[in-house]
Order: C-alpha cells, then sequence, then structure tokens
C-alpha cells in the first residue's frame, strides 16, 4: 500500500474548492437570509478562482492514473467554468424579475460544475462515472427547481428517468469491458487491447456499443434525443442554456477521452458509427426546427443538430478532429448562451415570451437586443466573420481530412438547411412590425452575460489562432 | 465452483428485466425500480467478475454505484412526489404537457 | 472456461434441499384437502386482525411524509458501506484514514444540518 498523503491530493485542489464554495452557499442560504443577493456574485468569485487554478494545472496523473490533469481536461474545464460562471449571471438577472427564492440553485451549479470537471479529468471508468453522476444528479434537481410549475416538474421526471436508464447502460458496458480487460483504467485498457489482440471480440464492441449510446443518450445525439426538446423547453431558461453547454461540453470530454485513448484500435468500427449517426442527428435536428414556433423550442434542436456538428471531430479520431471539436464547443457555448440570455432578457414576471412572434419588430424599440441575437443567430447558423463559421470549417475539414467525405456533404447540407429557421428570427426582428410593448431591463448579471458572449462570438471569429492553437496543443497525451 | 458465465448470465437476466420493465411500464415509480434491477445486475456482473480476476476495483465500483442509486433514489422520488402534487398522476402518459 | 458448464457437485445438496422443500410444501397442502372438511362462513372469511373487525382497506394509502423520512434513510443509510472498508483496514491507514473519515462524517452533516433546517424532520408543518 503506498502511503498516501496531502500531497497527493493537490491536483483536486479546484474540485475541493468548488465544493468547499457550495458548502458556503447553502450554509449562507440557510442561516443568512440576508446575505441572499450576493449569492451569485460569490458563487461567480468561487468560479473564476477556479478557473485560474485550472488554468495554471500542471500535468499530473493522480491517483495512478485515475485523475489526469492534463491539457485535454483543462481545456474542458474552462468551458464547463464558464457556462456555469454565465448561468450564474442569468440567474442573477431572473431572481431580479421572476423572484428566484431558491438559494440553492446556485449550489446545485457549483456541485454540477464539481461533476463536470471530475469527468473532464477522469482517466478511469469508476472515476468518469461518479463526475457523471454528481453532474447528472444536480442538473435533474436544476430542471425541476421551479416546483410550483408543473412542466418543471415534468421535464424533470423524463430528463430523470432517461438519464437513470442511460446510466445503467453505460455500467453494464463499462462491466463488460472491466471483465474483458481486467481494468477499469481507460489508459490500461487501451494497452490490454492491443497486447492481447482484443479489438475484433464481439463482447468487446457490444460492450463499447452499450457506451456510445449512453454516451450519446447524454450529449444528445439522435436516435438517443427524445428526451432533449421535452426537457429543454420545460427547464427554466438559464438552465436549458446552461444544460445546453456545460453537461454536453463535459459530456464529449468523456466521449473523446474513452473512444480516443481507451479504445483507438477500434476507431474503424465506431468511426464509421458515429458517422452514421452524426448525419442522422444533423437531419432531426435542424429539419424539426423548421416547423417550431417556440424559440426556445428551436434552440432545442438546434442544440441537437449542433451536437451532430461536434461529432464530426471525434469521430475522426484524429488529432485534428479532437482539437476542431474543443474549439468548436468554446465557441458554441458563447454563442448559445448569448442566445439563451436575450431570452432570458425578454420575458418577464408572467409571460416568459419565448415564441417566434414576440419578437416581431425587436429592432424598432430595442436595437441592442435585436443586434446582439442577430450577431448569436449569424453564429449559430455560420456566416463569417462570426466564430461559427470558423468552428465549422475547422470540423468540416477535420472529418474530410479523415475520409468522411459524404458525411461532410451531408453537414453542409444541413447547415444551409439551418440558415432558414435561424435567419427567420432576424427577419422577424427586422421586418415586422412591433405587435406589442417588450418591457425589460439590463441587469448587471445579464449584461456581463451579454458582454461576455459578444466577445467570445466576435473575438474568436476575427481571432481564431488564439483558441485553435490552444486546442490543438491540448490534445491527448499526444 | 460456479462458473462466471453463470454469473454472467444471472446478471444479463437481471439487466434485460431491467430493460423490459422499463420500456413497458407506464408508473414512474416502477420505471424506476425497473432501472434500480438493471444497476443490479451490473454489481452482480462487477462482483463476479471482480472475484474472479482476483481484483478489487469491481467491487469498489459496485459500492460506488449503490450509493450513487441511493441519491438517485432520493432525488427520483422527490422529483415524483412534486410532479404528484403539481398534477396528481404518477403515469408517465398522462405527463405531456411538453410535445410539438 | 468450458463450453458447457457441469453443475458444481458441492451445491447438490442444495439443490436436492430446494426440491425437498418445494415437494414437502405441495404434497401435505394436497393431500391435506382430502382429510378437512370445507364448511366457510363469513367470520371465518374475514381478515385476521387479532380478533378486531378490520376497519380499513389492506391496501391503505400512507401519507406523503413518510416517503420524505424514507428517502432521508435511505441516502444516510447507505453511506454506511463506507465505514465499513474503512474500520477494517483502519490499523494499516492510520491518522490520514481518520482525518478523511471525518471529512467525510461532516459532509454528511452538513446534509443532515440542510434537512434539519429545511424542518423535514417536523411532522405537522
Amino acid at each position: 500500500m503506498n502511503a498516501i498523503t496531502w500531497a497527493t491530493f493537490e491536483p483536486l485542489l479546484p474540485e475541493m474548492l468548488l465544493v468547499c464554495t457550495g458548502l458556503v452557499l447553502i450554509g449562507l442560504d440557510l442561516f443568512a437570509e440576508k446575505t441572499r443577493e450576493v449569492l451569485p456574485w460569490l458563487t461567480v468569485l468561487g468560479c473564476v478562482t477556479v478557473l485560474g487554478m485550472v488554468l495554471g494545472e500542471r500535468n499530473v496523473s493522480a491517483f495512478g492514473g485515475m485523475f489526469l490533469t492534463d491539457s485535454y481536461g483543462v481545456f474542458f474545464k474552462v468551458i464547463s467554468l464558464l457556462s456555469v460562471i454565465m448561468a450564474t449571471l442569468m440567474g442573477e438577472h431572473y431572481r431580479r424579475v421572476h423572484g428566484l427564492r431558491h438559494g440553492e440553485y446556485y449550489a446545485l451549479m457549483v456541485f454540477a460544475a464539481t461533476g463536470m470537471l471530475i469527468m473532464a479529468s477522469a482517466g478511469d471508468l469508476m472515476v468518469l462515472y461518479l463526475g457523471l453522476e454528481l453532474m447528472a444528479l444536480s442538473v435533474y434537481c436544476l430542471v425541476g427547481m421551479n416546483k410550483r410549475e408543473a412542466v418543471s416538474a415534468e421535464a424533470a421526471i423524463k430528463y430523470f428517468l432517461m438519464g437513470v436508464f442511460a446510466s445503467a447502460i453505460m455500467l453494464f458496458g463499462m462491466s463488460l469491458v472491466y471483465g474483458l480487460t481486467g481494468s477499469t483504467s481507460i489508459a490500461e485498457i487501451a494497452r490490454f487491447t492491443a497486447r492481447t489482440g482484443l479489438a475484433e471480440n464481439p463482447a468487446l464492441l457490444a460492450a463499447l456499443g452499450l457506451m456510445i449510446a449512453a454516451f450519446c443518450f447524454k450529449v444528445a445525439v439522435a436516435p438517443f434525443h427524445f428526451w432533449t426538446p421535452d426537457v429543454y423547453e420545460g427547464a427554466p431558461t438559464m438552465v436549458t442554456a446552461f444544460m445546453s453547454v456545460g453537461p454536453k461540453a463535459a459530456g464529449f470530454a468523456v466521449f473523446g477521452r474513452v473512444l480516443v485513448s481507451g479504445f483507438p484500435e477500434l476507431q474503424p468500427h465506431w468511426g464509421s458509427l458515429l458517422a452514421i449517426l452524426a448525419l442522422l442527428t444533423m437531419a432531426v435536428g435542424n429539419i424539426t426546427a423548421l416547423v417550431q414556433t417556440s424559440i426556445k423550442r428551436m434552440l432545442a434542436y438546434s442544440a441537437i443538430a449542433h451536437a451532430g456538428y461536434s461529432l464530426l471531430g471525434v469521430l475522426a479520431g484524429t488529432a485534428d478532429g479532437l482539437s476542431a471539436t474543443m474549439s468548436y464547443l468554446l465557441i458554441y457555448g458563447f454563442m448559445n448562451m448569448g442566445a439563451f440570455a436575450i431570452l432570458v432578457l425578454l420575458s418577464s414576471r408572467g409571460a416568459h415570451h419565448e415564441s417566434l412572434d414576440d419578437y416581431r419588430g425587436l429592432a424598432k424599440n430595442h436595437p441592442l437586443a435585436a443586434v446582439l441575437m442577430l450577431i448569436f443567430m449569424f453564429s449559430l447558423t455560420g456566416i463569417p466573420p462570426t466564430a461559427g463559421f470558423i468552428g465549422k470549417f475547422y470540423l468540416l475539414r477535420a472529418a474530410l481530412g479523415a475520409g468522411y467525405t459524404g458525411t461532410v456533404i451531408g453537414a453542409v447540407i444541413f447547415s444551409a438547411i439551418s440558415a432558414y429557421f435561424y435567419l427567420r428570427v432576424v427577419r422577424n426582428m427586422y421586418m415586422s412590425e412591433p405587435e406589442g410593448e417588450l418591457d425589460f431591463s439590463y441587469s448587471p448579471g445579464i449584461s456581463a452575460v451579454l458582454g461576455l458572449a459578444l466577445l467570445g462570438v466576435v473575438g474568436l471569429g476575427l481571432l481564431p489562432g488564439t483558441i485553435i492553437g490552444r486546442a490543438a496543443s491540448a490534445l491527448l497525451g499526444q | 465452483m460456479i462458473p462466471l458465465s453463470w454469473y454472467m448470465a444471472l446478471a444479463a437476466i437481471l439487466f434485460s428485466i431491467g430493460v423490459y420493465g422499463f420500456l413497458t411500464r407506464r408508473n414512474i415509480i416502477i420505471m424506476f425500480l425497473s432501472a434500480e434491477l438493471m444497476l443490479n445486475g451490473v454489481n452482480l456482473n462487477l462482483v463476479a467478475m471482480s472475484y474472479y480476476l482476483e481484483s478489487m476495483r469491481g467491487q469498489v465500483f459496485t459500492f460506488f454505484i449503490i450509493t450513487v442509486a441511493a441519491a438517485e433514489a432520493a432525488i427520483g422520488l422527490g422529483i415524483a412526489i412534486c410532479l404528484y402534487r403539481n398534477r396528481r398522476t404518477v403515469y408517465v402518459d398522462e405527463v405531456n404537457q411538453l410535445k410539438g | 472456461m468450458t463450453a458447457a458448464p457441469s453443475f458444481p457437485p458441492q451445491y447438490l445438496a442444495i439443490l436436492i434441499l430446494i426440491l425437498f422443500g418445494i415437494g414437502f410444501g405441495a404434497v401435505t397442502l394436497y393431500v391435506g384437502r382430502f382429510f378437512r372438511m370445507s364448511r366457510p362462513y363469513h367470520e371465518k372469511l374475514v381478515a385476521y386482525e387479532s380478533g378486531n373487525e378490520p376497519t380499513a382497506e389492506p391496501r391503505m394509502r400512507f401519507s406523503v411524509k413518510f416517503y420524505l423520512i424514507a428517502i432521508l434513510f435511505v441516502v444516510f443509510d447507505v453511506e454506511a458501506i463506507y465505514l465499513y472498508p474503512w474500520a477494517v483496514t483502519y490499523d494499516r491507514q492510520g491518522l490520514f484514514a481518520l482525518v478523511e473519515m471525518f471529512i467525510f462524517i461532516f459532509l454528511l452533516l452538513a446534509g443532515y444540518v440542510y434537512a434539519w433546517k429545511k424542518e423535514t424532520f417536523q411532522w405537522e408543518k
């Protein structure tokens, strides 16, 4: 038995700090009700501190390879923390407008962030599972947060049942992998598979299939996407924004790590499987989004479609592909958070203003909100010079380089289709007459989110080199 | 000594009963019970494999699964109670405000 | 591993015991039918509640408060499984494991305080 000392825990410090932040938040909420106003700022402070610690992390493999603080993980941690920070700031605005009474919102956000950080660093299936569940359990509660609203509870129970089912399927796959390779360490699984020529073993393929199905559930890839629209619509808007960015990025982190460093020998199998799933996902997401009348639901289908785009990089299984997926997820985080922030901004007490018609003539009365929405919609479509274009460009190039020409052609076609429903929002805002008066005001929280998102979308669009370089240098031990 | 394949067969049967129950039943509580049955199939698999591989990892994994399952049960029942207070039902078919 | 695993002989006794148990019960119940008389009347068919009149349906509904207590019980009960491996290897782990376990218990305690403060243990709210 190796001696365990406190130094062993050093790589875990950011996660520990987050847990402490969460406990402090709960404590303040319970015992000092007057401090509720500062809770969001305290959360942001904690997350920014952790972000700084994460960026300064050295490349360490702790607990016998169970916990890896490599730059691949750090990149995903940054995306997760940014999503938590932005969702918290949105919560600050939501509290002013709708009166968010639950201090637990912030604590649950922080615990979800802890789970995502653990997922991004997981070098072992056990740690991966624990991180995944810590994140998922927190998000189940967040979805059902408005307990007086029936749709919120309905969304929560649907998400919960689907999530539990997916976890069980993933665990069955993991147990088979453990039985076949004798280890739960991702690196050890790859070594064992290579040494014993297990790659063509049908049981291993079945186990991998079960795990892929479960990961597809988590990141909302068709045909495992059924829960997504309902849950995204029923959840409070800032939770939807958070779910479509943070947990999705963390899901892709484990997706990439398990497939690329755990099962590199099986790439021909999972690569072609994911190519089909990516195509199907883009088709389902983009085509169903065409007929939506609620912007929130449209963004839910758009989130499915974007999961399809992000898969393009993973399925290539190459360094280029992974770095393209990573930078795309960061860019997607900024633009999607921005779009949802506009939704949060426009909602007022008693009316959510989520339908397309509510955006008619927005440009006339509220030019700033309209121009921001325009930029985010352009970016989601992938129109240059926004960041969305850069992200898609690298993804398509990576998939093309790996030889998935058919999938790339499909992606381009569906991307063109998606222009219809994104630009319909823009048309409504600029080319229609306003119907009703929208009453809203910019709070510090929502202004910060919009500023951050705008900075991300425009900054990464004009200077893509910084982020792509960072993502490329952050590859799985390569 | 009972061969490993017997344990694995039992685990697979438990897991399949769980999948079948989850997909066919419409009562939220029963669906959740089915999911728990699936988890128990996994636990059995892990413990049996751990015994045969003479490595402790499988059993440690089982500990974690049991704990997480308990937390899941708490949250699931909590959400079900919340839903029942709002809608007076625990049947998924009757929970259909969100669609389109 | 053999292709078709044979039955492990040391478990044969258990199989015989199971078969014997089922067989004994089935045979005695079936044979009894030939000897006993069947004369049912109302008092005999009523559910037995220690001589009292049954007051409600057996499938009565429980108050939702019981579920809340049950949920809390499940969560705090399961954490005990971590105490067993810790207790077994305690003498080899030393002070470090003791501190670890205190942190673990502290986190549980935080949950307990939360539940307490939220008045979950209050029967009448």
